[in-house]
């Protein structure tokens, strides 16, 4: 796949609310069958971009640009629901529009099969973020959108779940868009990293962004000890390598990790 | 039976039909605080419908939507919390719905009435209203349900698989507009919140499923209906907060059964 497809595209997207600048001038883009990683320190902006890619708040200036029909299958960080509402998983599931059948292979698929007839509220951190998965699933995405997806999970399964998150890439061929501030797990796969901090401090691919002077200073030489220990799980290279872009930081207000 | 009994359990049983769905939605959307906010408001729309001299009915249905919508609108501006706002809207509209009916009729209103219902004397046209809505909120309940559903479990994620949130929303918000206007009848506008919530409350304990919970609120509150207005006949308790007691007896019994998942 020489030139793989745009699935989305933001340029100069800029969200202000109020007089706070949310995110500033950011460009992104994800094609299909990469994963694309966001990352930054809490308060960076990720969430307000990704909520602005995916149409769920207005965006002040810049432009945007997805393929035509595009299916999205988006994983929100959290899954609030009131004790009150009795919902059992399949139940959850077929909210999202899925047959029994197709519920049935995507709780297979993310591991969590077992889980069909139990109550929401009664799943674990890492059970919900599998049945979440599943939900994505359900869309048969071109583009999976996944915030946070390993918050809550033990250290042995967010491994696992990041295995199954690049599996599903290669079996579906689509892109996925990775909202993370846990670094050293996520480098292992992806393919190219974005670095928030409100504007975008420097993105291309993981190993090239953790030398970055700018990625350094928000996040500290520590982070960049931890990756390397990942960085050989790579055995391939992508075009991005050579366009590793960094701005300059002269903003009044420094980045703060 | 007395025909104004007969009136009476009419009028209250279709109300309690449709309020035990209604009542599940605003408990799993945490909505008590708004069902009163409007329920309030409602006395502002009587003085409307007194002044214009329109239909009560679709006087306060409209007045509750009206404030629904300002709610809406004043919650984007984010800088009260939602409860401070629900408490200024609740009781702002209820005090300036006091004074407004004391202005331009001085003891013409039955005031009381308003305020905790006057189901003993429902009318044939009364109990012709509350069917005709009830039946028609039921059916947009129904056909509502999935979505409604699907907001209420994850709006962001509802708005992506490309439900139209905020006209879901919306239309939640004049069901609830449409409920209270029959309800108030029923049990007044200070108790309307309790015939929807507590049904729905003590259905959870028992249900379980979404749609389980909703049918046995609807039969939780005919049974508070049956119950309250038994009371009111034999021992001459005022009938809407017989009613209301009514599901609260319910609900204190289903504390017995052990809570299922």
């Amino acid at each position: 796949m020489s030139h793989p497809t745009v699935l989305l595209q933001a340029r100069q997207l800029s969200v202000i609310r109020g007089n706070r600048t949310l995110v500033d001038r950011a460009d992104l883009t994800v094609h299909a069958g990469e994963i694309v990683t966001l990352i930054g320190p809490n308060g960076a902006g990720k969430t307000t971009l990704v909520r602005a890619l995916l149409g769920l708040m207005s965006y002040n200036s810049g432009n945007l640009t997805q393929l035509p029909n595009l299916r999205i299958g988006y994983m929100p960080q959290k899954l609030h629901i009131d004790p009150s509402l009795p919902l059992t998983v399949k139940r959850f599931l077929a909210l999202g529009g899925g047959k029994p059948a197709a519920i049935n292979d995507a709780l297979t698929r993310t591991g969590a099969a077992h889980l069909l007839e139990q109550h929401l509220q009664a799943l674990s951190g890492g059970e919900t973020q599998r049945v979440l998965l599943a939900r994505a699933l359900l869309r048969n995405p071109q583009l999976l959108v996944l915030d946070e997806p390993v918050q809550g999970v033990d250290v042995a399964g967010q491994a696992a779940l990041y295995a199954l998150i690049n599996e599903l890439r290669h079996e579906l061929g689509c892109g996925v868009l990775l909202i993370s501030h846990d670094l050293h797990l996520v480098m292992a796969n992806t393919d190219t990293v974005v670095c928030l901090n409100g504007h975008i401090c420097c993105h291309g691919h993981p190993a090239q962004v953790t030398a970055d002077p700018a990625y350094l200073e928000l996040f500290g030489h520590r982070a960049e000890a931890q990756i390397a220990l990942y960085t050989h799980h790579h055995d391939h290279a992508h075009d991005e390598c050579g366009e590793l872009h960094q701005h300059h930081h002269d903003k009044s207000e420094p980045p703060h990790a | 039976m007395p025909e104004f009994l007969l009136l009476a359990l009419a009028a209250g049983l279709g109300v309690a039909l449709v309020s035990g769905p209604l009542g599940c939605f605003a408990v799993w959307r945490r909505m008590a605080y708004f069902g009163d906010t409007m329920a309030h408001s409602a006395l502002l729309g009587v003085t409307l419908g007194l002044l214009l001299d329109i239909n009560i009915n679709i006087a306060v249905a409209a007045g509750c939507l009206l404030i629904a919508l300002l709610l809406v609108a004043l919650q984007r501006g984010r800088q009260l919390a939602t409860d401070t706002l629900l408490g200024i809207l609740s009781h702002s509209t209820l005090a300036l719905g006091l004074v407004a009916i004391s202005v331009i009729s001085p003891g013409r209103v039955n005031l009381m009435g308003y305020l905790f219902g006057d189901i003993l004397s429902t009318t044939v046209v009364d109990v012709i209203t509350i069917w005709v809505v009830g039946v028609l909120v039921l059916a947009a309940l129904a056909y509502l349900w999935r979505p409604l559903l699907s907001i209420t479990v994850h709006e962001d994620l509802a708005h992506v698989e490309g439900i139209p949130v905020t006209a879901v929303r919306t239309a939640l918000m004049l069901l609830m507009a449409l409920v209270i206007a029959i309800a108030m009848k029923v049990v007044g506008v200070l108790l309307i919140t309790a015939l929807l919530i507590i049904p729905a409350a003590t259905a959870r304990r028992l249900a379980r499923t979404p749609e389980q919970m909703a049918l046995l609120a609807s039969a939780i509150g005919a049974l508070a209906v049956v119950a309250g207005l038994s009371g009111s006949f034999y021992w001459d308790w005022p009938a809407g907060p017989a009613i209301v007691l009514g599901t609260t007896a319910v609900f204190v019994l289903s504390l017995l059964k052990k809570q299922t998942q």
